[in-house]
């Protein structure tokens, strides 16, 4: 962990000198501006320039960096005392199965859409992270994104993203006039029988 | 599996209605993208939700129109979400001036303002001098004298730099050869708090955005940059009546555009949609209570009321120095 | 009585099917949150915030949102509570001091005991800090129109002041943690000068990274920085980010979804003889009911230290200090009325002023902001049809929360079972179409992903966040406000201190900013004075 803490405070004042130096940066249709102008306290009487309240805060970022290496290098925070590695086996393969499957759910939204995406997150999530029974992490993964379907899409109608165009004209579009033209009472409807079949394979895997 | 059924039947049969339809005229067939230009809760905000609102409640469509606010870069964000819409059809767009200005100021957008498909233009909003009145100014005479004598201590807030707050400040400033000084602020109700507190001396809000302080007797109008006389405001001067000469007249577009690469069917389909909008009682009497201007128009005269608008404010922005 | 009258107001206005309905599904959310491992109210509060924009525009009453996540407040203070008995595990921070004897009485046998003596302690504390807040906000608000920018921004500086003590005992990181957080406030857009700021990656940078590697520039922009960054980093992509993600990556390491609990019998004649018992914990629950309130109004305090704070001085005023630890019921209520009380009085410098005291808080602040009310001195004047329904929910909701939680308490123990592998996902998908619903872009969700892992890094290396999501909260306000008034001041800077700085032309005196930043620079130079001293005085005694 002593080398993550030197290494992290390290890369952080890298990103804060860069911070530094994109807040002196002007617009960029103004082709006459000059680097750094507009960093100034007062600028013809009109007080700080936009760059003014950026390029201190990350000064401020730079020294804090400074002052935690100097804590480091004097083995004055806990990190820098510690003995453990900073991600253990354990977490790595977490971090690359979590992260790793996240980030995956982020690419498929744009692909098959939001709700398609959640079933195929929390399948992979429950059948290969929880090894959970096929059946329940089949249940789950279908109930919960249908749920927010109906939540969101028909009974909000706050639209989530539904991917590429022929995948939304082949499910999303024809399911939207299936379900808009429903009553809230069948809504409703929908929402209590696809819990209970949720809850009917809970019982059955015995949880 | 009897949900299955039912979707793969209802899909079957929106494929006969869409392939029987086509060829006469455009209907949407998923929720259309209400794209919004402004924050949450600002004046274009309320609009654009009111419009949304008629729509629903009359059951103009057959799909829901879903507003989203595209707020970044003083309409940056908005202009440059529609330029890259995979489905023009489904999106459009409820602008202001900055449908002009932004992309006159941030050439790198490479944003045409004409090639958005003209909708509607559903109102002018107008805008009116405010004043507090333990100021004790009661005509633009007044207030031109009073303000001389305060010099630069003599403030006014408005929403954003270069915004149409800031024209018309900027217009008074050199029509006059005053010396107000000019404070930026992010909403017009900002603005309209801060004139009431007495933290500003002067706003030119919108009369929607005055309109609870006016009517509790904090602020005072003074003269309206309109052409008539606003109904609301039958005793308050326009600026034309009053300035010797000096015309000077200002709104605000509140129209509606399609993506560009919009079909013409799609754009027929949602002029006649936002025609009835127009007519609807509710959108009328939201007109005449929050004092706006400006008939309906739409096609070809709404690209010519751009390209006037356009070219106006290049001028103006050139004049203030905003852009070179 | 004017305010007798607005309350009553309120009250009506709260108890309406459409409030009270909210208000209990507010609660039993939060009880739930609450008692899940690893999760907060600021989770719950951050991760459901998006779903308030939906119930803000389906109602047309102002203060429903505001009293759905105030309910989530308090369940969550009040579910805390099981977690740290049955579990041993404090389901939030606030309620860490609950385990000391919480857990103690539950190894006794005494874990229905000691699960109704927090319900009730909580009850107290709620409702005690609440009839405080009803008394307190209308005077402190009473200044309100005299509040213009900068007043405004010396009351920033005065909550920065307060902010170095929340981060623990590493400074540096703290302050890195507040200048980060400001920072990721000023992307985007500049109200002042108009103009779009630290847009990264923009086409000029893209097309000089072309011609570094020889590429030709056609390409560019092949990265939409006006789409990712022209609006700014969102408030709620960082909160979410970090208590919703790598709050819960941290929880994964660290439980390894593994999770062990002591088995619990609870029936009705338990829950009235654990209510008599209650008379063995009255000291502790005044004392956390008191302290609590007063810590909570604090800045940047809350309810965390509001707990600890019950929990010690209860002990150290006890007649018997040793039997803390053991499983003493006043160990139990104490916490856990001062966890209740202390998240009402941190809502108080929150609406009142403007100035979040805990990292909820802002979340709550910043929902507000989005629901087009303007918290700040002038709430109570400008909008009183939010305000007082809201107070009047406090009363309505510590009641349901109690019930509710005394009620389901055998639930939330089956549920306590149900294996983290589900509970994760669900929590990440929450996050991920939360952030979506909130601004409906796909570019905010990566960025608060990101932020998630990103925070993941930096807990371990124990880097204080909360300080950066207060401080995104503020910090547009802040250097708005700040601008502003030097705008108002030619650049003068004066106009903060001096109160005899003439602003409007009229020679007023205007003594509030000047008050206040003087008050801030005292305390955020105390520190380094005590320090001094005290090396001082360390010297001398060397010598």
């Amino acid at each position: 962990m002593r080398r993550a803490e030197f290494v992290t405070a390290t890369l952080l004042a890298l990103l804060s000198v860069y911070l530094m130096w994109k807040a002196g940066e002007g617009p960029e249709w103004d082709t006459e501006y000059v680097h750094w102008a507009n960093t100034g306290i007062n600028i013809d009487g009109s007080g700080p320039g936009k760059g003014f309240w950026p390029f201190y805060l990350a000064l401020g970022m730079l020294v804090s960096c400074l002052w935690i290496l100097v804590n480091a290098i004097r083995r004055a925070s806990p990190p820098s005392r510690s003995e453990e590695p900073f991600l253990d086996g354990y977490a790595k393969r977490m971090l690359l199965l979590v992260g790793g499957g996240l980030v995956g759910f982020l690419i498929l939204i744009d692909l098959v859409g939001m709700y398609a995406a959640i079933a195929v997150f929390m399948l992979y999530y429950m059948l290969i992270l929880g090894r959970h029974p096929l059946a329940l992490s089949l249940a789950t993964s279908v109930v919960v994104p249908f749920w927010l379907y109906l939540f969101f899409d028909i009974v909000m109608t706050k639209v989530q993203p539904k991917g590429l165009r022929w995948i939304e004209d082949a499910i999303y579009t024809p399911a939207g006039e299936f379900f808009r033209g429903q009553p809230l009472l069948v809504i409703a409807l929908f929402f209590l029988v696809s819990g209970a079949v949720l809850a009917v394979t809970a019982r059955r895997a015995r949880y | 599996m009897r949900l299955f059924k039912t979707l793969t039947f209802s899909a079957a049969a929106f494929g006969m209605t869409l392939a029987a339809t086509a060829a006469s005229a455009f209907e949407p067939s998923k929720p259309i993208d209400f794209v919004i230009m402004a924050g949450k809760g600002g004046g274009a905000d309320k609009m654009a939700r009111l419009m949304q609102s008629i729509v629903e409640q009359e059951e103009m469509t057959s799909v829901p129109l879903v507003p989203t606010n595209k707020s970044g870069g003083s309409g940056a964000e908005a202009l440059n979400y529609m330029k890259n819409v995979n489905d023009p059809d489904h999106t459009i767009m409820v602008t202001l001036n900055s449908f002009y200005t932004t992309p006159l100021r941030q050439p790198g957008l490479k944003v045409d303002s004409m090639a958005f498909a003209p909708v509607a233009r559903m109102a002018e909003d107008t805008f009116v001098l405010w004043v507090h009145k333990d100021e004790g100014i009661e005509t633009f005479e007044e207030f031109l004298t009073e303000v001389r004598a305060r010099g630069n201590k003599w403030v006014m807030g408005g929403t954003g730099k270069n915004s149409e707050d800031n024209i018309i400040t900027d217009h008074l400033n050199e029509a006059y050869g005053l010396d107000i000084k000019y404070i930026p602020y992010k909403g017009g109700g900002a603005v309209a708090k801060d004139l009431a507190g007495k933290q500003i001396q002067s706003s030119v809000n919108n009369p929607s955005e005055a309109l609870g302080f006016y009517e509790s007797g904090d602020v005072v109008p003074i003269v309206a940059f309109t052409n008539e006389r606003l109904p609301m405001f039958p005793d308050t001067p326009t600026h034309n009546e009053v300035s010797d000469g000096d015309d000077f007249a200002y709104f605000m577009q509140r129209s509606v555009v399609g993506a560009p690469g919009m079909s013409d069917e799609a754009q027929a389909y949602y002029t006649d949609l936002f025609t009835q909008v127009f007519e609807s009682d509710a959108w009328q009497k939201y007109k005449n209570d929050k004092s706006l201007m400006g008939e309906f128009m739409s096609g070809e005269d709404l690209t010519t009321y751009w390209g006037e608008q356009i070219v106006n404010h290049e001028t103006i922005l050139k004049a203030s120095g905003a852009i070179q | 009585m004017d305010i007798i009258a607005a309350l009553m107001d309120g009250l009506w206005i709260a108890v309406q099917p459409h409030n009270l309905a909210l208000a209990v599904i507010g609660v039993v959310v939060g009880l739930f949150v609450g008692a899940l491992p690893g999760l907060g109210s600021v989770n719950g509060v951050a991760i459901l915030l998006p779903f308030t924009f939906v119930i803000n525009e389906a109602t047309a009453d102002p203060a429903a949102p505001m009293i759905f996540l105030a309910a989530i407040y308090y369940g969550a203070m009040y579910g805390g509570a099981i977690s740290s008995i049955t579990l041993g595990i404090p389901g939030a921070s606030t309620a860490v001091a609950t385990t000391f004897d919480g857990r103690p009485m539950a190894l006794k046998g005494q874990a229905d005991r000691a699960l109704v003596t927090a319900a009730i302690a909580s009850f107290i504390g709620g409702t005690v800090a609440t009839l405080f807040f009803t008394g307190f906000a209308p005077a402190l608000s009473a200044v309100a129109l005299d509040f213009g920018n900068p007043e405004i921004f010396a009351l920033m500086l005065l909550a920065f002041a307060t902010f170095v003590g929340l981060g623990g005992d590493d400074i540096p990181k703290t302050l890195f943690s507040i200048f980060f957080g400001l920072l990721l406030a000023t992307v985007g857009f500049d109200t002042i000068s108009g103009e779009p700021r630290l847009i990264f990656f923009n086409d000029r940078e893209q097309a000089a990274v072309m011609e570094a590697v020889g590429a030709s520039t056609d390409a560019v922009p092949f990265f939409d920085s006006v789409g990712w960054f022209s609006r700014g980093i969102q408030f709620l992509v960082l909160a979410i980010g970090v208590y919703g993600i790598g709050e819960m990556l941290w929880t994964i390491n660290a439980s390894r979804y593994k999770i062990t609990m002591s088995e619990t019998t609870i029936s009705g004649r338990r829950i009235l003889s654990g209510i008599a018992g209650m008379r063995d914990a009255w000291k502790g629950t005044t004392i956390g009911s008191l302290l609590g309130f007063f810590v909570g109004i604090l800045p940047a305090a809350g309810a965390t230290p509001g707990s600890l704070m019950a929990y010690g001085v209860a002990k150290m005023t006890s007649r018997n200090p040793r039997s803390y630890g053991e499983g003493n019921p006043d160990g139990v209520a104490a916490p856990e009325a001062a966890n209740n009380s202390a998240s009402t009085g941190a809502m108080l410098p929150m609406m009142t002023l403007g100035i979040p005291g805990s990292p909820t808080t802002a979340v709550l602040l910043a929902g507000m902001v989005i629901w087009g009310l303007e918290p700040g001195p002038r709430l109570f004047e400008d909008r009183p049809e939010f305000v007082w329904p809201l107070i009047g929910s406090f009363y309505i909701s510590n009641l349901v929360a109690v019930l509710v939680n005394l009620a389901f308490i055998p639930l939330f123990l089956a549920v306590l079972r149900m294996p983290f592998t589900i509970l994760a996902p669900v929590i990440f998908v929450l996050s991920v179409i939360g952030t979506y619903a909130a601004y409906d872009n796909m570019y905010d969700v990566w960025l608060m992903v990101l932020f998630g892992i990103g925070a993941y890094f930096l807990r371990i290396l124990d880097y204080p966040l909360a300080p950066a999501v207060l401080a995104v909260v503020l910090g547009t306000t802040a250097e708005e406000k700040m601008r502003q008034s030097l705008l108002l001041s030619d650049g003068d800077f004066a106009i903060f201190w001096n109160p005899f700085f003439d602003r409007d032309g009229k020679g007023q005196e205007w003594w509030i900013a000047p008050v206040t930043t003087w008050i801030a620079l005292v305390l955020i130079a105390l520190p380094v004075i005590l320090w001094a001293v005290r090396t001082k005085r360390a010297r001398r005694v060397a010598a």
